[in-house]
C-alpha cells in the first residue's frame, strides 16, 4: 500500500555516502538546500545537477531509484510549472492565445522552480537513501543536543522517531489486516467520491488508533521493564565518528555552494 | 539496603488493587521462589497471574505486603532499577517490546539505558545473541522476524543485561506451535545452563508441566501449589477452577476411578505407557 514512497526508505549498500557520519550528512544537505536557494541561473542548475549525479554515482544508489522518490510529488512539480508558467508576466511575450500569455521570464521561472523542487526532493531523499533511519535520528540528536541546556527535548524527539520507525511496518500490517476484515464484513474502501471514501476511512482508523495506542501503553512498559529512564546517563551502541572523508564531503559541498554564490554575484545574467 | 534470604523472589502477604477496580486482583499472596528454579504460574485470563508478573518488576508497587527481590524491596524507588536489571520481564505481544530497528540495536536498548560503555556492550550483545541461537539475525529488522524470532529477541535483550531472574508474562500466547516450542526450549536451556530462575506465566498445562514446581493462581489467590505431578494429579480441584489438566493426568485419573491402581504424576504418554504396562503385564517390565 505505502510500499513504494522511496522518502525515508534506506537503500543498504556500502558506499562512501552511506559511511559518512549521519550528522554531516545532515548538515551537507542543509548546505544542499541552501544551495538550491542561491541558486538562480543556468550555470547554478547544471552545477547542482552535476552534484547530484557525482553524489548518487559515490553513494552507488541507482539514479532510477532517486526518481522514484520524485513520483509522489508529481503532481505538485506539475502543478508549480503550470502555474509559473501561466501566471508570471514579462516582457518577451512567446505565446498569446484567447487569455492565455506566455511570457519568456515565465517559462524560465517555471523551469527553474520545478528543478529546484526536483532538486531538493532528490537531495535529501539521497541522505534518507544513503543514511539508515536510526542513524538519522541518532545524527538529529547529537547535532541538537546543545539545544538541551536550553531544555529542548533532543533525546526524547529521537527516541520518538525511533520508535517511529519502528512501527511503521508494524501498523502498516496492522491496516491491511483490519482493512480485510473489514472488507469481509462489507465494507468498501475504493469506490465513490472523496467524502465517501474519506467516510469509509472510519472504520479503519478507529481499530488503528485503538489498537495504536494500546501498543503504545505496551510498549512503554516494556521500555520501563528494561531500565529505561530517558536520556540522562545514557550510552550508545552506535558512536558517531567523523573521518577524513566527512571532511572531504563537506569540503566539497560548501564548494558548491560558494561556486554557485559567485556565479550568482560575477555572472548573473551573462548567459540567462 | 540489601536483605539476606534464600529466595531470590520473596512475596509476603502481598495485595493489590488497581485504581478503577474494587476488588483486588490479587490478595495474601506469599510466595517464595528459589534461585535456578523454575516456576510456572498457571491460571486464567483475569486471575492475577500477570498483575504478579509485574508485582516482581517493581512495574507495579504492592498496595500490602512486600515483594522482595534478590533481596531489594520493591517499595524503596530507588532500589528500582536495580530490580530491573536482575529481573527482566518477556510480555505477551512480540512486537510491543522490541523498541530499535535493528535486531542488535535492540539487543543494546537495556544496556544502553543501564550506561554500560559502548566497548562493553558489543561481546555482550554477541554473546546474548548466540545464546537465544539468533546471531545470523543481529542485522536483521524486527518486522521482517517470526513471532518466535522476536521473542528470542526480546530473551536477548534481558539476557544482555545479565539478570538473575526471567519473568515471563504469557510469552508464548501470541505464538504459533512451533514459535511456542523454540521460545520454551530457549528458556529451559537458560535455566538449565545458566542458572537463571524462571518465572513462567501461562495458560498452557503442557508448559507448566515442565517446570519444577507450579503455582495456580485463581480469583487473585494462590490456590494449588507443587510440583507439576502434585498439582495435575489434583484433577478435581483443577476443574473446580475450570483449569484443564495435561490429558495424560486426566486420563489417570479416569481409569483410577475404574479401579486401576496408578500411581500419581503420570503427565505424558510416556509415562501413561509404562505405568499402564507396569499394572498389565507385570512381568514385562520387571524383565
Amino acid at each position: 500500500m505505502l510500499n513504494n514512497i522511496t522518502m525515508g526508505q534506506y537503500y543498504p549498500v556500502d558506499s562512501t555516502v552511506h559511511r559518512l557520519d549521519p550528522r554531516m550528512k545532515l548538515i551537507l544537505t542543509i548546505i544542499f538546500i541552501v544551495a538550491v536557494f542561491m541558486s538562480h541561473s543556468f550555470v547554478g542548475y547544471i552545477l547542482l545537477l552535476g552534484f547530484l549525479f557525482f553524489a548518487c554515482k559515490m553513494s552507488k544508489v541507482p539514479f532510477k531509484l532517486l526518481l522514484k522518490g520524485l513520483r509522489p510529488l508529481r503532481m505538485i512539480i506539475i502543478l508549480t510549472f503550470l502555474l509559473n508558467l501561466f501566471f508570471t508576466s514579462g516582457e518577451d511575450l512567446w505565446v498569446s492565445f484567447w487569455i492565455v500569455r506566455i511570457y519568456r521570464e515565465g517559462f524560465m521561472q517555471a523551469v527553474f522552480y520545478s528543478l529546484r523542487l526536483i532538486f531538493l526532493v532528490a537531495g535529501t531523499s539521497l541522505l534518507t537513501l544513503t543514511t539508515s533511519p536510526v542513524a538519522l535520528s541518532d545524527g538529529i540528536e547529537m547535532l541538537m543536543s546543545p539545544l538541551k541546556k536550553i531544555h529542548f527535548p533532543a533525546h526524547e524527539l529521537a527516541m520518538m522517531m525511533t520508535i517511529a520507525l519502528r512501527f511503521i511496518p508494524t501498523l502498516l500490517e496492522e491496516t491491511d489486516k483490519i482493512m480485510k476484515a473489514q472488507t469481509a464484513r462489507g465494507a468498501d474502501f475504493e469506490s465513490g467520491n472523496l467524502l465517501v471514501r474519506a467516510k469509509a476511512m472510519v472504520p479503519l482508523l478507529v481499530p488503528l488508533f485503538v489498537s495504536a495506542f494500546r501498543r503504545a501503553g505496551d510498549l512503554a512498559m516494556a521500555m520501563e521493564s528494561r531500565c529505561y529512564h530517558g536520556g540522562e546517563g545514557r550510552t550508545r551502541l552506535r558512536v558517531l565518528k567523523t573521518t577524513r572523508n566527512d571532511w572531504i564531503a563537506l569540503g566539497i559541498v560548501t564548494l558548491l555552494l560558494a561556486l554557485i554564490i559567485l556565479e550568482g554575484i560575477y555572472l548573473k545574467g551573462v548567459l540567462f | 539496603m540489601q536483605m539476606h534470604t534464600d529466595a531470590q523472589i520473596l512475596m509476603q502477604d502481598v495485595s493489590f488493587t488497581y485504581d478503577e477496580s474494587a476488588s483486588p486482583a490479587l490478595s495474601h499472596i506469599s510466595a517464595k521462589i528459589r534461585q535456578g528454579e523454575f516456576v510456572a504460574v498457571l491460571g486464567h485470563n483475569g486471575s492475577g497471574k500477570s498483575t504478579l508478573a509485574k508485582l516482581i518488576n517493581a512495574l507495579y508497587i504492592p498496595g500490602e505486603g512486600n515483594v522482595v527481590v534478590c533481596g531489594y524491596d520493591t517499595k524503596n524507588e530507588k532500589l528500582v532499577w536495580e530490580i530491573r536489571r536482575r529481573a527482566g520481564m518477556i510480555f505477551q505481544n512480540p512486537d510491543n517490546q522490541i523498541v530499535a530497528t535493528v535486531v542488535k540495536e535492540d539487543v543494546a536498548f537495556g544496556l544502553e539505558n543501564l550506561g554500560v560503555p559502548t566497548e562493553e556492550m558489543i561481546p555482550r550483545i554477541e554473546q546474548a545473541l548466540s545464546a537465544v541461537r539468533m546471531s545470523k539475525y543481529a542485522d536483521s529488522a524486527p518486522h521482517t522476524l517470526s513471532g518466535g524470532q522476536k521473542q528470542r529477541v526480546a530473551i536477548a535483550g534481558i539476557l544482555a543485561m545479565e539478570p538473575s531472574v526471567i519473568i515471563a508474562d504469557e510469552a508464548t500466547a501470541m505464538l504459533d506451535p512451533s514459535g511456542r516450542k523454540e521460545v520454551l526450549e530457549t528458556i529451559q536451556m537458560l535455566n538449565r545452563s545458566k542458572g537463571i530462575t524462571v518465572l513462567w506465566i501461562t495458560h498452557f498445562m503442557e508448559e507448566a508441566a515442565l517446570a519444577d514446581r507450579v503455582l495456580v493462581v485463581t480469583d487473585g489467590k494462590i490456590q494449588l501449589e507443587g510440583t507439576p505431578a502434585q498439582v495435575f494429579d489434583q484433577v478435581r480441584e483443577m476443574k473446580e477452577m475450570h483449569l484443564d489438566v495435561p490429558p495424560m493426568a486426566a486420563l489417570a485419573d479416569d481409569l483410577r476411578k475404574e479401579g486401576m491402581p496408578l500411581p500419581g504424576g503420570i503427565l505424558t504418554v510416556e509415562d501413561m505407557v509404562r505405568e499402564v504396562e507396569k499394572v498389565l503385564c507385570p512381568l514385562k517390565s520387571a524383565t
